[in-house]
């Protein structure tokens, strides 16, 4: 009872916190160069002021600044996240359409990370100063120094030019309708090379935390007792080491988890895959806030969304913890 | 024996020379053409929008009374004839015979006036002008069309393409908010292709139209439009196979070469003259020295465009000469030329009273660097080298899409780099730029402030003039002026390559190319 009361209140912090996110990101949009009618009137070959006049009043835009805050709140207390100016459709038909992919995306690469990064780091640590602490460490290092962009072209080089083994672009084959495990292995083949881009990067971040933290957990009192008591390695590694060393990993993966979703955006564009990430880059180049609004959002409920889950899950790892 | 042997060789030679060709041009009907669209496109509505994206789809859905040859000649498309009075004020269209829209509709004279007299002046940025010019429109029955001028225009068979003015649905739009009507999202036309599905961010699928008024036509079954917003990305879909064509700036220009070579594409530069884009720095003449034309001149003279077109844009661009492409009808080959010379540029300079102070610089002044791709980017730098020779000081300044479009609206630029469509005639895509009641606070407008009488009273010449000897000769003497004015200094005429497959066939035969309709195009087995 008191944990989901406690859930309760994070929630309706995190409501205060989202409002308070949207608010400024209103403000910063429109803060920003750039006037999005003349952006729609240029790229049509429209050249009179009536064409923009109109555009800017069918936008809203010919309003003071407070009414179109106004607009907006009033608009989402109603769940409408307004209308696409470039693509003249809901925003939140726009949104959800993408969003699928992009969590599909991020989930997958995220779960990759965490237990490759998990695996690897703690592989380090117990090899500490030898060949494998250094071969680990190394590929980390250079993954975690190379741009994403350029891993992804490097793996659709060699999966998809050379080896012909993956598709290069996209989120499933055209016209693909086998059946349900048909269409499942399809989405799979798309998903790996892209899934094992993004979490590249993130599973050198995780493989580097959990070798330090497991090198100082190591060296604490409770472990010493656990080998005196003769508990076999493995044991010790699994069911203490790695329990007490995962809480600042938690902490980081929690915070990523929420960036994963906005950050997905090279990627996205890199495979053609049709997420939400890329939807914000477009929208930011056509100057559509709407669109980038309804990202931004989506973005920042699932980051306080992420946050709060960390937080129960920390809870699980460590009961030390209060869920305040 | 032996020689009868190869006379007999020979002559089956000449026979399978003769024959081979007639079988290897025989159309084939069938299978999907899959070509890069990018970036994705707003909307399909020809009739609201004119985005390059929206006509490559678009440009398969729906058709316009007339469409253009490779020389910029009006060829039959829903109209198969047309007259033009002599006194240049009444055209008379006869449309094709049983038409229909995507819908079954008939498509009829109805039609064409609710989409040249109502809906396209208010819904396309290019008809809101050019259909201003009609005084009435007359359907005396279903298949003819009487349209009557308020004054001659020179152009007005040019505003009558698919692009300039698109045929939309009465029975859709009559008396609906164009722009929210909930059929933009499933576009019914009358062309060789109809809409069958979109999923945004993966792909367009376009499906044959079974029931098209040419017999026998198209010969594709579909056409998949896949969206690949990354470079590198689309050149190796294109090489995997996983599309057949891309088009524009699809490909990086330092990488069609290979394609080039390469015994399985073809890459040709044809099919874009309805646009013919012409790049230029745009030059403010409100700002101290710009205004004054020896400093424009000097830019002229100090800038090779045969660098700019060899080595940064890898060929596919050719040296411009002046405001009218030479892929566009009147242009003038004689034209006064700026050859590269520094020692002129300076010497103008030096006579406006800019002398060089003791770093060697005469001038500074800022270009606002034009945020579309790498070329553009290479060419900025490029000047900044190439003016620093003559003691001009370019500080380079770049922004995001958004922020150019406002800069550039809002005349708060010194230089900047931009590029622009002439749209099939000059009096359409060419005199925007340059006639002072133009000058406005939107792209592509005079946004650079040149006044001259001269070229205001030619070009308006030139708008009513149909007699195509005088119209050329008008259109010389703007070009003479214009190219000692320099109002903005050209840089070049862009030519945007189209790489395909060779199995692909008849893919360019308009001044439309991949915005065409690909009725006629086939894919050989």
């Amino acid at each position: 009872m008191r944990i989901l009361l406690a859930i309760f209140r994070r929630a309706m912090q995190a409501l205060l916190v989202v409002l308070a996110v949207s608010l400024m990101n209103f403000t910063l949009i429109r803060l920003a160069p750039g006037d999005p009618a003349a952006v729609i009137a240029g790229q049509s070959g429209a050249a009179d002021e009536q064409y923009l006049k109109d555009l800017r009043a069918e936008f809203g835009l010919d309003q003071p600044m407070y009414v179109q805050i106004a607009a907006y709140y009033s608009q989402l207390f109603q769940f409408d996240l307004g209308y696409s100016y470039r693509q003249k459709q809901p925003v939140l038909d726009l949104v959800l359409e993408r969003l699928p992919n992009t969590l599909l995306l991020t989930m997958s690469a995220f779960i990759i990370a965490l237990a490759v990064g998990i695996w690897s780091g703690a592989l380090a640590a117990r090899h500490r100063g030898k060949w494998t602490d250094f071969g680990i460490s190394s590929i980390a290092m250079l993954l975690y120094a190379s741009p994403i962009f350029f891993t992804g072209l490097m793996l659709i080089l060699v999966f998809s030019v050379g080896l012909g083994w993956l598709p290069a672009f996209g989120s499933q084959t055209f016209g693909e309708n086998g059946g349900f495990a048909a269409s499942f292995l399809d989405r799979l083949q798309y998903l790996v090379l892209p899934a094992t881009t993004l979490s590249l990067l993130y599973a050198a971040t995780y493989m580097k935390l959990t070798r330090t933290s497991v090198l100082e957990v190591l060296r604490l009192d409770f472990v010493k007792t656990a080998r005196a008591k003769g508990l076999p390695q493995s044991r010790i590694m699994n069911a203490h080491v790695l329990r007490n060393a995962l809480l600042p990993i938690i902490t980081v993966a929690g915070m990523q988890a929420g960036h994963l979703v906005g950050g997905a955006v090279v990627v996205e564009t890199v495979f053609a895959w049709p997420g939400i990430g890329r939807l914000a880059f477009d929208a930011l180049l056509q100057r559509d806030y709407p669109v980038l609004m309804g990202v931004f959002l989506i973005t920042s409920v699932l980051v306080v969304f992420f946050n709060i889950l960390t937080d129960i899950g920390y809870r699980l790892f460590d009961p030390r913890v209060e869920i305040s | 024996m032996k020689k009868i042997f190869i006379k007999i060789l020979g002559i089956v030679g000449l026979l399978l020379t003769t024959l081979i060709p007639q079988f290897s041009v025989a159309q084939e009907r069938g299978g999907r053409l899959s070509m890069v669209i990018n970036p994705e496109p707003a909307t399909l509505i020809l009739g609201l929008n004119l985005q390059a994206p929206t006509q490559t789809v678009g440009g398969k859905i729906y058709e316009g009374l007339l469409a253009f040859d490779k020389s910029l000649k009006p060829v039959p498309s829903l109209a198969k004839s047309w007259a033009v009075s002599d006194d240049g004020l009444t055209y008379t269209f006869q449309l094709q015979d049983d038409v229909k829209w995507h819908d079954g509709e008939a498509f009829t004279s109805a039609d064409v006036d609710f989409s040249l007299g109502t809906m396209l002046p208010q819904t396309h940025p290019i008809a809101r002008t050019t259909m201003a010019s009609i005084e009435s429109i007359e359907t005396p029955n279903a298949d003819t069309v009487v349209i009557t001028l308020k004054k001659p225009f020179s152009a007005f068979l040019t505003a009558l393409a698919m692009n300039t003015a698109p045929m939309m649905p009465k029975h859709i739009y009559e008396g609906t908010d164009y722009k929210k009507n909930p059929a933009n999202a499933t576009p019914i036309g009358t062309g060789p292709f109809k809409f069958q599905e979109w999923k945004k961010g993966e792909y367009i699928q376009l499906v044959r139209n079974e029931d098209y008024w040419i017999e026998g036509l198209p010969y594709l079954d579909e056409i998949l439009f896949r969206v690949i917003p990354d470079e590198a990305a689309r050149a190796i879909a294109l090489e995997r196979g996983d599309v057949q064509v891309t088009s524009f700036s699809d490909i990086e220009y330092v990488d069609i070469d290979r394609f080039r070579q390469s015994p399985d594409f073809d890459v040709t530069y044809e099919g874009y003259e309805f646009f013919s884009p012409l790049s230029w720095i745009e030059i403010n003449h409100r700002k101290g020295p710009l205004g004054d034309k020896r400093y424009r001149q000097a830019l002229m003279y100090a800038i090779d465009r045969d660098f700019i077109a060899d080595a940064i844009w890898f060929g596919s661009a050719k040296a411009a000469t002046g405001p009218i492409t030479s892929t566009m009808q009147f242009y003038d080959p004689d034209v006064s030329k700026y050859a590269l010379n520094l020692a002129k540029a300076e010497a103008l300079l030096e006579e406006m009273g800019l002398t060089k102070d003791a770093s060697g610089v005469r001038n500074k002044v800022k270009l606002l660097c034009l945020p579309y791709g790498t070329t553009f980017v290479r060419t900025c730098e490029y000047i900044k080298q190439a003016l620093s020779k003559v003691g001009i000081d370019v500080t380079l300044e770049t922004v995001d899409r958004g922020t150019w479009a406002q800069k550039v609206s809002n005349w708060d630029y010194e230089l900047t780099l931009d590029f622009i469509y002439q749209l099939g005639h000059p009096a359409i895509g060419v005199h925007r730029t340059y006639v002072s009641s133009n000058i406005r606070n939107v792209l592509f407008s005079n946004t650079m402030g040149y006044v001259n009488e001269d070229i205001d009273d030619l070009f308006a010449q030139a708008t009513s003039e149909t007699d195509q000897d005088r119209l050329q000769e008008v259109y010389s003497k703007a070009q003479d002026i214009l190219v000692e004015d320099v109002p903005v200094s050209w840089l070049v005429e862009m030519k945007f390559p189209t790489v395909y497959r060779n199995t692909v066939r008849d893919l360019v035969t308009t001044a439309h190319g991949v915005n065409g309709s690909f009725a006629d195009v086939w894919i050989e087995k």
